[in-house]
């Protein structure tokens, strides 16, 4: 050995259970891009191709793509989290994306380059296989699986299990159209009635014994048109949770829609056909994959528990003072875990952005500050530290401080969700991405994240009417589109108010079109009406609520209200009494829309 | 041509061995301020900016000879910014005639950190005299880029960060950015990876190629030498780069409607 040879290396870093690559992906999608640039290959079968392998087309230009990682059921891990930060500054921008899904996501990446961020990804076992197209995502988990304190058991092995069954698996390679699974921890924390498989986890007592299980949610799903998921049965058994999937997706790959693109998700099957049909042919084709496959299939659900392991102290900085803004941070990014002495800290970024160096440096806190040696990627753009020891809460803070990730709000009104919109997708009409990010600087400034009152409320934007920004379940939420006066056009959006992913889950009324640079007024002359007319245990969301569904007693008793008082908000000026009405965030010419391709139903 | 045995980077065990036999002359282009306080023993100081503020031939070999280098001389540049500075330096050399220089495979903190030997000595140096042979075959100005960069055998390339290139490139430039060329050990990636890499962007066999960056060749200094590492016979530095031609007003291409900027965590 020379000198040369040596690394440094890191006290025993867990490793992950699952690797999910397969190496021999990234030279086949090289050569399968040579072959489409010399033309032997035809524009459809490659995108299909590209798709299965996670890799988006981008905004006007086919020389580009976007390449989807998946973190099934959201775990990352040190080292995987430094290769994407290698990859990032390498072929993309220097930034990464933490997504809605649990993906991370590197933009403007070249396209003959995707087959070495393939490779790269491979050496760390993650993959960006299915992806995209039309095949099952990436299987979500939520990122308090196994701490919440609300959860009948910790859901995160089966959520693994099923991705680890369903991926390059046969049976979901070429489905109608996407097919979504998101497993949760309890009622309050994910989002189980707007995907097309939902899943929480439960229990019952059989003769004594506590018997395993979940309640199932079906067919529900946002986009151009959103529909809420039905409850399956009351109980579905563990035992019965592959035999579920694997009916639905059968019935999916049956039924489903082929030739209406905008009508191919499972939700319109489930709609066209009625609940009940749907569910009575769920439960039937289940009968048969119980019948003919028990034996040979099972979920491999792996229950060797974690190995939870305090890091030892690298450098002791005991002594040092609590640095400023620790209270607020701890109040508006960390949770308490059902484990005591533990807990998990949310990371606020904006939009899902983190920059490469942030990256590597967020694996060296993970190593460093969490017990179980591994990060979750949230639901809301962006990640989580689990199993912080308290007493290391504000060593960490600090730490965070340094790298530029210690922002409060992560969990409050405070942490917007935007989609990509035009920073790089083909359909956009408003630079949705930039709005988030508006609204967080302008939240965070005026301190927003510490008002108990807007805490659990929401703010979603998308780019477009397809919904990748969410706002559908937003408690307010906005979809771009063009406004027009005369020949002049300006970025607008449509908003909706009292959507919600929770129990009561539903979507969001329409209220009023509002101008992308009225958007943040508005939102905070709804924060002004409601602290004049809320009631003593008012929050936010309560009262849009009781506006959405006629139950309001005060001044602004409906949507239509709420309309009125914005009225005066969303009159257009002329060009020449404030130009930068018609720009969009982000852009100093004047405003037009402009799209592309669309790849969603690819 | 493809007999002559090309160096492009030398090892660290191999400069070790080379300072024990004294017969290297290794040259650091960090600034004078750290050089001081530590370089790779008998290492002689010429900070980049020194260098850049007269790169003509005649004040180079001035240099050349005060750092005590003739025809013969093996040459060693490292420096502590993944290779670019060393290479914009190394390429003046080659520029200037010396045929026997190379680049450290790492950088000067990766050195310390290996816990390798340093020092702050500054070395006696015999004054000596190098001839000048230039070679005008591994510069591109940008009059040279006016007639050439769109004949169909000539590549251009940018080695700028993608963010900079999607917002304004030379037209017909291709992407290339100099993150992409190292690991996180070495300023090069192995030539297997390189070769691999640069085939699947089609850069590869015969083609005339001219790199670029920001403002002086050093990103771009860089990937002139990445090229050089996978055996491309004809690559070109166009040392004066964006800055200069932007400067004369000349073309500019720009990826339109879309606002990638925002997409930056920055
Ligand atoms: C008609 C077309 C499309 C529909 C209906 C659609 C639907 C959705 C939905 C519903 C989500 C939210 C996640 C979920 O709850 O499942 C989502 C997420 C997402 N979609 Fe789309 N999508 C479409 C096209 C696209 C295109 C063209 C892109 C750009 C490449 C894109 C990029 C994304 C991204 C980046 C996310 C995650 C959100 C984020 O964190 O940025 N989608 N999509
Ligand atoms: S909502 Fe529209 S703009 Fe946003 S990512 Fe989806 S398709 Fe693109």
């Amino acid at each position: 050995m020379t000198v040369s040879d040596l690394k440094q290396s890191y006290p025993d870093s867990p490793n992950p259970k699952i690797n999910w690559a397969r190496i021999e992906e990234a030279e086949a999608f090289a050569n399968t891009v040579k072959l489409f640039r010399q033309g032997k290959y035809d524009e459809d079968s490659f995108r299909r191709y590209r798709l299965q392998h996670g890799a988006y087309g981008t905004r006007m230009t086919n020389d580009y793509a976007m390449v989807r990682i998946k973190l099934p059921a959201g775990e990352v891990y040190p080292h995987q989290l430094e290769k994407i930060s290698q990859l990032s500054e390498q072929f993309s921008i220097g930034s990464a994306h933490f997504s809605t899904r649990e993906n991370i996501q590197l933009h403007w990446v070249i396209l003959e380059d995707v087959s070495e961020i393939l490779r790269g990804l491979a050496e760390v076992g993650l993959t960006s296989r299915e992806a995209c197209g039309n095949s099952v995502r990436n299987v979500m988990c939520s990122p308090l699986s196994g701490v919440c304190p609300n959860e009948e058991f910790d859901s995160t092995p089966h959520a693994l299990a099923t991705a680890r069954f369903f991926l390059r698996n046969p049976m979901s390679q070429s489905l109608p159209r996407k097919f979504k699974f998101n497993f949760t921890c309890c009622e309050k924390h994910g989002m189980v009635r707007m995907v097309d498989v939902g899943l929480i986890p439960q229990t019952r007592d059989l003769d004594g014994t506590t018997q395993k299980g979940f309640k199932i949610f079906l067919g529900g799903g946002l986009g151009n048109k959103s529909f809420v998921g039905y409850q399956l049965e009351d109980f579905t058994p563990e035992e019965d949770l592959l035999h579920t999937s694997i009916a639905v997706v059968k019935i999916f790959d049956r039924l489903g829609d082929r030739k209406n693109l905008a009508r191919n998700r499972m939700r319109y099957l489930v709609n066209d056909m009625g609940w009940e049909k749907f569910q009575n042919l769920v439960l039937k084709e289940r009968a048969i994959v119980r019948a003919t496959q028990s034996v040979i299939t099972q979920l491999e659900v792996d229950h060797t528990p974690s190995v939870i392991k305090r890091p030892i102290r690298i450098s002791d900085e005991s002594g040092s003072s609590t640095p400023d803004g620790y209270a607020r941070w701890l109040k508006t990014n960390t949770l308490k875990q059902k484990q005591s002495e533990y807990s998990s800290v949310f990371i606020t970024l904006e939009a899902g952005d983190i920059t490469s160096n942030q990256l590597s440096e967020l694996a060296s806190i993970i190593r460093e500050f969490s017990s179980e040696g591994h990060a979750r990627a949230g639901f809301v753009q962006n990640i989580a530290l689990r199993y912080v020891h308290d007493d290391d809460l504000s060593r960490l803070y600090s730490k965070l401080l340094t790298v530029g990730l210690a922002k409060p709000g992560a969990l409050t009104m405070a942490a917007p969700i935007g989609c990509s919109g035009t920073t790089s997708c083909n359909l956009a009409l408003t630079n949705s991405h930039r709005l988030a990010k508006e609204i967080q600087r302008k939240f965070l400034e005026l301190k927003l994240d510490q008002d108990d009152d807007l805490q659990d409320s929401s703010i979603k934007i998308s780019g477009c009417p397809n919904s990748c920004g969410q706002h559908g379940i937003a408690t307010i939420g906005f979809f771009g589109g063009g406004g027009r006066v005369g020949k002049e056009m300006y970025p607008n959006y449509q908003m909706s108010l009292g959507g919600r992913s929770d129990g009561e889950t539903m979507l969001g009324a329409t209220c009023h079109r509002i101008p992308a640079k009225r958007v943040i007024p508005v939102i905070l002359k709804i924060i002004e009406l409601f602290k004049q007319n809320k009631k003593p245990d008012d929050t936010l969301k309560d009262w849009i609520h009781r506006i959405v569904n006629g139950k309001e007693e005060s001044e602004i008793k409906s949507v239509l209200d709420m309309r009125k008082v914005l009225d005066s908000l969303t009159i257009p000026p002329t060009k020449e009494e404030d130009p930068d009405f018609y720009t969009d965030y982000g852009s100093d010419s004047s405003y037009h829309t402009k799209t592309g391709k669309g790849e969603c139903a690819a | 041509m493809s007999q002559e045995k090309i160096k492009i980077t030398t090892g660290i065990d191999s400069l070790r061995s080379e300072i024990r036999d004294k017969s290297v002359r290794i040259i650091d282009v960090r600034r004078e301020e750290d050089y001081k306080q530590s370089h790779i023993p008998t290492a002689v100081n010429l900070p980049l900016a020194n260098l850049l503020s007269d790169d003509s031939p005649e004040r180079v070999l001035k240099l050349v000879n005060a750092m005590g280098i003739d025809d013969q001389t093996p040459v060693v540049v490292y420096d502590d910014t993944f290779g670019a500075l060393a290479s914009r330096v190394a390429w003046t050399l080659e520029y200037l005639g010396h045929s026997d220089v190379s680049l450290l495979e790492t950088t000067f903190s990766k050195w310390k950190s290996l816990g390798l030997e340093n020092d702050n000595k500054t070395p006696e140096i015999q004054h000596k005299e190098h001839s000048i042979h230039l070679k005008p075959e591994i510069l591109a100005t940008s009059d040279y880029l006016d007639t050439s960069k769109d004949k169909p055998n000539v590549l251009l390339i940018d080695n700028r960060e993608r963010l900079n290139y999607l917002e304004q490139h030379i037209p017909g430039a291709i992407s290339l950015p100099y993150r992409t060329l190292a690991t996180p050990d070495k300023i090069l990636r192995p030539k297997e990876d390189m070769t691999r890499l640069l085939g699947n962007r089609g850069i590869s066999g015969n083609s005339e190629i001219i790199t670029y960056c920001g403002s002086v060749g050093t990103l771009s200094g860089l990937a002139y030498y990445a090229l050089k590492s996978v055996g491309l016979p004809n690559v070109k530095l166009y040392v004066r780069s964006f800055k200069e031609w932007k400067n004369l007003e000349k073309p500019i291409a720009k990826q339109q409607d879309a606002n990638y900027w925002d997409l930056s965590a920055e």
